[in-house]
């Protein structure tokens, strides 16, 4: 994968020599083709833009078919993805192709963070990518690769700057992704226009420091095409599935009562560069970066997080499975500690609860043998006030008794007297 | 000097409809006396004269001027300002910076006024042109539209508070008259921020929604766009600028080109600053490797159109603001209650509730002061009555 790297680094232990006559490896480039054909190629492609700008359009007019699309409405309240994945040929060159398109991308009120389902769907295909590196028994020849190969980002066609949006969202992901501005929808701006606005959005990417993808200048057969090209980013577009009579050819074309304008025609647009650099010439190149540049920056990046050091802690170089068991140890005594810990705790509070527990139940029994002797203190009281009672109920008796007695016997003295007197106050 | 594409200006100017039916209302009560036999037949020598007001009223209105403002709003790069170029035939923006991205990233809108004196065969006309730079940049639109409305609601205020002043001689009408909305060719119809800007403005301004750029779009993308902005409109219940029918008794040619602006609107219209040599002749168009878009082309887009839609009924457009929208605005205003200072400008208004009490606190003293009154009077009445008794004894 990184072979490039690798190739032409002068060993220093190998000396050159020259063969007597012909050997035949270099048919060795040829059996890695025909490999590659047997095997399938595969291409990710992102398109990011707002709705209505036309990326569907052209991605039907880059690869001549008609991807099933439909149109989305403006009221998204989030940016989201759709993928979808398709298996063309070409010749005997098969190629599994996906399309990523943005769903109401700049659409909403509040676009701070447009930007975030774009990136998070990146990443998302790096970390199942490192994933299956990581695993212990992989497949990774088999591994249908997912990550993102080529963004194409589409600028509005304003004439006179990008817009706030499109600057965020560049610089958000220029470093996780080839990203390749195309102007769209370019039949609305005449070519003097075009010069300026062209040049006003490379000044302003370069001022603010986004990198787009450059093609790549080091390969001589492909160099000098190469070196024209990224002078003309970013390529102004017009997509078209629909066919109208040119001269005695139907070409792919919009037709205006002013004129026609022909997807295919180089003084039109610059839809056949694009399609060549893109498809024709760098489709290989923008793989490979895919795989060196960005994913080795993401895969650092995550494993710098979780812990991994390239080196030790006397600048030793420290290999992957030495760093992991170590962590793997540490954890598992961190795990250990913890549970001692938790036990310790446990143990303590038991203990706690209970003395607490003693400590009320004695206290409870305190006062039962309080309430106890109050108890019995005041009924010996009340024993004491009934004996008491009932002595002045028996005196009381007898002095009744007594008086009683006294009565009977003055009746019986003073009777005739009181009827007497009885009956003369009736008269 | 361009050829005037404006319809031809006959010999007796073309007056507003409302200004046709009061001339025949005249005609008719005529007849009616003629019945009674008090007036005499106007054919007959002997006649009054009053047909020459049409000329007064053009005469006057010659020597006073004509005022008109126009609002246009819509994102950075639809192309608003050679739009206004080429409607005007003039270049009201000499100096134009443009900012770059970044800077676009936290702008606020702002409020340009322009204003120019355009004069044609005599009439003049006093054009403000107000513009909103930094509508749609930043990357946070959610208040864009707070400054155009306080905008909008202050010429309303000053207006309000000229109208009540003591001196209305020269009352300067500075209202929003007209405002073009521009509306992105590149989507599928409107966007969320084009339907709540024309939701908070429909009722405080003429909304005219147009389509930007229109030689993007061809013929029948054209019409699929305009039906799905109307499709759209009606759904979120936006008020646009509606073109009055055309009255039974103006001519046929009138009556038809009111019907095809109507069946026009939203106008996908296309503006430029440079004249092309195209077909032997300059026209004002855009130079393309394909061929040559001609601004004042029927065919090729909807300008025309729009211009003439804004030269016939710019009196309209102003009856409207002023009847409407104007009306609106006062009886709301004045409702509220809060006061007008000395400087034309709203004292803080107390909050919603205040007002009430102090209205009830109004009510009462004045009740209280009738009750008062009757009861003074009551005891008057005894008073005079008692008198007459003492007087009687």
């Amino acid at each position: 994968m990184a072979s490039s790297d690798v190739a032409r680094q002068p060993d220093k232990e190998a000396r050159p020599l020259s063969l007597a006559g012909h050997v035949g490896f270099d048919s060795l480039p040829d059996q890695l083709v025909n490999k590659s054909i047997c095997q399938g190629f595969c291409f990710n492609i992102l398109c990011i833009g707002e709705t209505g700008i036309g990326k569907s359009t052209l991605m039907d007019t880059l690869f001549n078919t008609n991807f099933e699309n439909f149109e989305s409405s403006h009221f998204e309240p989030q940016v989201k993805l759709r993928a979808q994945t398709y298996d063309l040929q070409e010749t005997n060159v098969r190629l599994r192709l996906t399309v990523v398109n943005t769903v109401g991308f700049g659409d909403q009120m509040n676009k701070q963070d447009s930007y975030q389902p774009v990136v998070d769907y990146i990443d998302k295909q790096f970390e199942s990518y490192l994933q299956e590196e990581l695993k212990i028994k992989r497949s990774l020849h088999n591994y249908h690769d997912s990550r993102v190969h080529a963004c194409l980002y589409f600028i509005s066609p304003s004439g006179h700057s990008l817009k706030s949006l499109d600057l965020v969202t560049m610089k958000k992901l220029d470093s996780k992704v080839n990203i390749i501005p195309v102007i769209a929808k370019a039949d609305a701006i005449s070519k003097s226009e075009l010069h300026k606005f062209k040049i006003k959005i490379m000044s302003e990417l370069v001022s603010n420091g986004v990198q787009i993808y450059q093609f790549p200048q080091d390969d001589e057969t492909v160099a000098k095409v190469n070196t024209t090209m990224n002078g003309i980013l970013p390529f102004a577009v017009v997509g078209s599935t629909e066919e109208v009579l040119v001269g005695n050819k139907m070409v792919k074309a919009r037709q205006y009562p002013w004129g026609v304008v022909q997807v295919e025609n180089e003084q039109h647009c610059d839809f056949v560069k694009l399609r060549e650099m893109l498809i024709c010439v760098n489709m290989e190149d923008l793989r490979e970066q895919t795989h060196s540049r960005h994913y080795e920056l993401y895969r650092r990046c995550k494993l710098e997080e979780m812990g991994f050091k390239d080196t030790g802690p006397e600048c030793k170089p420290v290999s992957l499975q030495q760093t992991y068991e170590a962590k793997r140890q540490e954890f598992l005594l961190e795990l250990q500690r913890r549970e001692d810990e938790m036990r310790q705790i446990f143990v303590q509070r038991v203990k706690e609860k209970e003395a607490e527990l003693k400590e009320a139940e004695r206290e409870l029994q305190s006062r039962f043998e309080q309430l106890k002797r109050r108890h019995a203190e005041e009924k010996a009281t009340l024993e004491e006030k009934k004996r008491l009672f009932e002595e002045d109920q028996s005196s009381f008796n007898k002095r009744k008794a007594a008086t009683q007695l006294l009565q009977a016997q003055n009746m019986t003295a003073n009777g005739k007297k009181d009827k007497d007197r009885k009956n003369s106050g009736f008269m | 000097m361009q050829t005037g594409e404006l319809p031809p200006v006959s010999a007796a100017p073309r007056l507003p409809p409302r200004g046709r039916r009061l001339i025949k209302e005249k005609k008719m009560s005529q007849a009616e006396k003629m019945k009674q036999g008090q007036f005499t037949n106007p054919e007959t020598p002997g006649y009054v004269g009053f047909a020459n007001l049409p000329n007064q009223v053009h005469r006057k209105s010659v020597k006073k001027g004509f005022e008109f403002t126009l609002m246009v709003v819509g994102e950075s790069g639809l192309g608003k300002s050679t739009l206004i170029n080429s409607l005007f035939l003039t270049d009201l923006y000499p100096e134009r910076v443009i900012p770059g991205a970044a800077e676009k990233i936290e702008r606020t809108v702002q409020i340009e006024a322009s204003t120019v004196e355009i004069e044609e065969r005599g009439v003049k006309l006093r054009l403000t042109v107000v513009d909103t730079p930094g509508y749609g940049d930043a990357i946070n639109s959610q208040d864009c539209f707070s400054t155009i409305i306080s905008y909008i609601d202050d010429q309303f205020e000053r207006y309000l508070h000229d109208e009540s002043g003591l001196n209305r001689r020269h009352i300067v009408d500075n209202r929003v008259h007209c405002c073009f909305y521009f509306i992105s060719p590149l989507g599928h119809g409107l966007k969320p921020l084009d339907v709540q800007f024309m939701k908070a403005i429909h009722n405080k301004v003429n909304v005219v929604p147009v389509i930007a750029k229109a030689d993007t779009l061809t013929l029948r993308e054209r019409e699929r766009l305009k039906r799905r902005i109307l499709d759209e409109i009606d759904e979120h219940g936006i008020k646009i600028y509606h073109l009055p029918d055309a009255e039974s008794d103006e001519d046929e040619d009138f009556k038809e080109q009111t019907r095809i602006l109507k069946a026009s609107i939203p106008f996908g219209v296309v503006g430029s600053n440079q004249q092309i040599e195209a077909k032997g002749k300059k026209v004002r168009g855009r130079l393309y490797p394909w061929g040559v878009v001609e601004v004042e082309n029927p065919e090729h887009n909807d300008f025309l159109k729009l211009r003439t839609m804004l030269i016939t009924h710019m009196q309209d457009l102003q009856e409207v603001t002023q009847d409407l929208h104007y009306e609106n605005f006062r009886s709301d205003r004045l409702k509220r209650g809060g006061r007008l200072s000395s400087h034309g400008y709203v004292l803080p208004l107390s909050p919603a509730k205040a007002p009430e009490p102090e209205e009830m606190d109004k009510d009462m003293i004045l009740q209280e002061k009738e009750a008062e009154l009757r009861r003074m009077q009551e005891m008057i009445a005894k008073m005079q009555a008692q008198m007459q008794k003492t007087g009687d004894e």
